[in-house]
């Protein structure tokens, strides 16, 4: 069973990964979800299953990818367990383990928005768009042309967007730089 | 006359620029007075959160920095801002050595942060800050009549209990009645439009905005007011995309709650960014607007 604990360890050591253990398997975080019949495994299961030591099943699946973010069972959590919290530490540990799934495109714009991020110290959408359709579907980014144009005539494009001066990109930079030395497993 | 540091969040530059026109218009008839924060960064958000944690907090951390310096609360319009830098601040009380690599990071750009800056949503400042009274006796155009779906979305209130319920809140409703408007019911109101899958994943936040449409209108609104930049960008711009979907024929304008309190104030609609709403309000607010 060496799995089992040292898969649970490695989520427990997480910020928002500690309420692994104190799951009572109530469900009720599954029943809130407004995607949990799109996952692999809804989040009850994929607890579960975390907690029975099967890292690749768990980290390979689409599971925590579908998560919006919209805390509903991180308020309704008997155990108070920061399920979100939870599945972003599962998004991270996927990410590192290099098991993600091919299956949903999340990763892809996730990525892509961090990179963004590093570059230019904040995200103009239209740019974040650009990027993430080259890097995936050339072709849907041909369906999007209709709906660019109509926000343009709208006014709503970020053509002109927020721009940090050159010190305060390297300011970010030096500290992000930073932080991922110091996130790097010992 | 109240004074904030203010962070107007990267998608006032592109989707929500009515937001931020809208906030700053109507937060000057307030005597509430927004300065915007020197160079700020992205807050980090949730897909960077999805990728690297440590990175996503400092990237909030070096805005709390800045915000330190200056004294005030830090006010934002955007959501998902709200959550990321309230979850920085958080974070670092609960993990001291999450906290202390933070602390390593930003000194590494000669920075330091004591975690003393109090986080607000726009929503909490316009709804609380300033009362209903005075507001009401700020309004020079009633919107007696007019029926408002009131969408809150899901960051705004949740995960952590701060200036209304997780799950039903009521400030976008106070805040419509002092306008002369009316809230109607609405069922849906905390529930996640899809947020940013709306991109990777078209198909299923359209299946959650379709819902949300169906239920502002089965409802009998006129318009859907929202406090985030996401919820009425996937409500207003995609409306068209689940219509052709769903085969449905929706028309219903989704404004930010600021816009229509602007309305009220008589601010001229223009100033409001009324016009780039994808959905026309034109129509709806037509008796009403200056």
């Amino acid at each position: 069973m060496k799995g089992e604990a040292s898969f649970t360890d490695e989520i427990y050591a997480l910020p928002g990964g500690e309420g692994v253990r104190l799951c009572i398997q109530c469900g009720t975080c599954t029943g809130s979800c407004p995607n949990a019949d799109k996952m692999d495994y809804a989040p009850r299961k994929l607890i579960a299953m975390a907690r029975a030591g099967m890292r690749e099943e768990v980290l390979s699946s689409n599971s925590m990818w579908l998560c919006l973010s919209c805390y509903l069972c991180t308020v309704r959590c008997p155990r108070r367990i920061k399920i979100t919290e939870l599945m972003h530490a599962l998004e991270c540990l996927s990410s590192d383990s290099g098991m993600t799934t091919k299956r949903v495109r999340t990763p892809k714009l996730y990525h892509t928005f961090t990179d963004i991020v590093y570059r230019m110290g904040m995200v103009p959408e239209f740019l974040l768009m650009i990027l993430y359709y080259l890097r995936t579907n050339l072709l849907s980014a041909i369906n999007m042309i209709p709906m660019a144009l109509n926000l343009l005539r709208h006014g709503r494009l970020d053509i002109k967007p927020h721009r940090l001066k050159p010190e305060s990109r390297r300011q970010l930079r030096a500290i992000l730089d930073k932080a991922k030395i110091l996130g790097e497993k010992p | 006359m109240k004074y904030y540091s203010y962070f107007p969040a990267c998608c006032s530059f592109g989707q929500a620029r009515a937001y931020d026109m809208s906030t700053r218009a109507v937060a000057k008839a307030l005597d509430v007075e927004l300065i915007e924060l020197d160079d700020w960064n992205c807050c980090g958000s949730t897909p960077y959160s999805s990728i690297d944690e440590l990175g996503s907090i400092c990237c909030s951390a070096r805005n709390l920095s800045l915000a330190e310096k200056r004294g005030l609360d830090l006010v934002t319009t955007c959501s998902d801002c709200y959550l990321m830098l309230s979850k920085a601040n958080l974070f670092m009380k609960e993990y001291p050595e999450l906290k202390s690599k933070v602390v390593d990071a930003l000194a590494a750009g000669g920075l330091e942060y004591n975690g003393t800056v109090r986080v607000r949503h726009i929503l909490d400042v316009f709804a609380n800050d300033v009362s209903s009274d005075q507001i009401a006796s700020r309004v020079t155009r009633s919107l007696a009549g007019l029926k408002v779906a009131p969408y809150y979305g899901c960051q705004v209130v949740r995960p952590r209990p701060s200036f209304d319920d997780p799950e039903s809140p009521e400030s976008l409703e106070r805040l419509i009645k002092s306008l002369g408007a009316e809230p109607t019911p609405f069922p849906l109101k905390t529930r996640c439009c899809g947020g940013s899958m709306i991109i990777p994943e078209e198909n299923i936040a359209l299946d959650l905005i379709q819902k949300l449409l169906d239920n502002a209108v089965s409802n009998g609104a006129d318009c859907i007011v929202t406090a985030c930049p996401l919820c009425q960008g996937n409500l207003d711009v995609y409306q068209s995309k689940v219509n052709n979907k769903f085969k449905t024929k929706f028309n219903i304008p989704v404004l930010f709650f600021t816009q229509l309190m602007g309305a009220a104030l008589g601010i001229d609609s223009k100033a409001l960014g009324l016009e780039k709403g994808i959905v026309s309000a034109q129509k709806v607010l037509s008796g009403y607007l200056k």
